[in-house]
């Protein structure tokens, strides 16, 4: 029976697919980060503005973060990849946490406005990508247009 | 002792918003473990598949990514809800 490989001590070299894959969700935020803000700026005014910008901003970095992060540690150690995931979720939390209390009370801040632009771009975002990667997996012959 | 003194001295306004904020808190912690131990099932069998089988890495890394990105959006709507409640 062959022996699995330690995860500690394999590493993955090569590029990233992570940070392709954050790229492309990067430039598809771009593209709708225009939509998602005349929405909210229809249904909270300027201040909706400023708040769906910056929901778009940390959404967009936080999946850059996560990427980079996992693309950093994988060359390293499959063992510390995981770790660092795992740390690297609490920290994202974190940050997204303390990003938010810091401009809770500042005067162009819409918390409605900010949550709803978190939770839609991060998902909208997710599926959009998860359409092209799934295409590309299954029929990687046909190679989809990349946005 | 003192936090308890402060917090029967509130009124009955004060002693709501304290406990909203309270209960938010607290569900904003319950709504970040459920996809901390999905987080953490999912990359170790992602780890154990690209050990096993590292000419698949990229495929795996790539769903891997993805799966997180999926599975960190539950603990984003319990932030969601806690700031829209709890702030």
């Amino acid at each position: 029976m062959a022996s699995t490989p330690d995860p500690m001590t394999t590493r993955l070299e090569g590029e990233a697919p992570e940070i392709t894959v954050s790229l492309d969700i990067l430039k598809r935020g771009a593209y709708v980060s225009p939509i998602i803000v005349a929405v909210c700026a229809v249904f909270a005014g300027l201040d909706g503005v400023w708040s769906a910008l910056y929901a778009v901003a940390l959404v967009l970095l936080n999946f850059f973060f996560a990427a980079g992060l996992v693309a950093l540690t994988a060359r390293i150690s499959l063992g510390l990849m995981m770790g660092a995931v795992l740390f690297g979720y609490l920290a994202r939390l974190g940050l997204i946490f303390l990003a938010v209390i810091l401009v809770r009370d500042a005067s162009w801040i819409s918390l409605p406005a900010l949550g709803f632009t978190i939770i839609v771009t991060h998902l909208g975002l997710l599926v959009w990508e998860m359409r092209y990667v799934a295409a590309s997996l299954a029929f990687p012959a046909l190679k989809p247009r990349k946005p | 002792m003192e936090a308890l003194a402060a917090l029967a001295a509130l009124t009955g306004d004060e002693a709501k918003a304290a406990s909203a904020a309270g209960s938010a808190g607290f569900a904003y912690g319950l709504a970040a473990i459920g996809p901390g131990i999905g987080i953490g099932y999912l990359v170790g069998k992602s780890v154990e598949a690209m050990a096993r089988q590292p000419e698949a890495a990229g495929m795996v890394r790539t769903t891997m990514f993805l799966g997180i990105a999926f599975t960190e959006a539950l603990a984003l709507i319990g932030f969601v809800v806690f700031i829209l409640i709890g702030l």
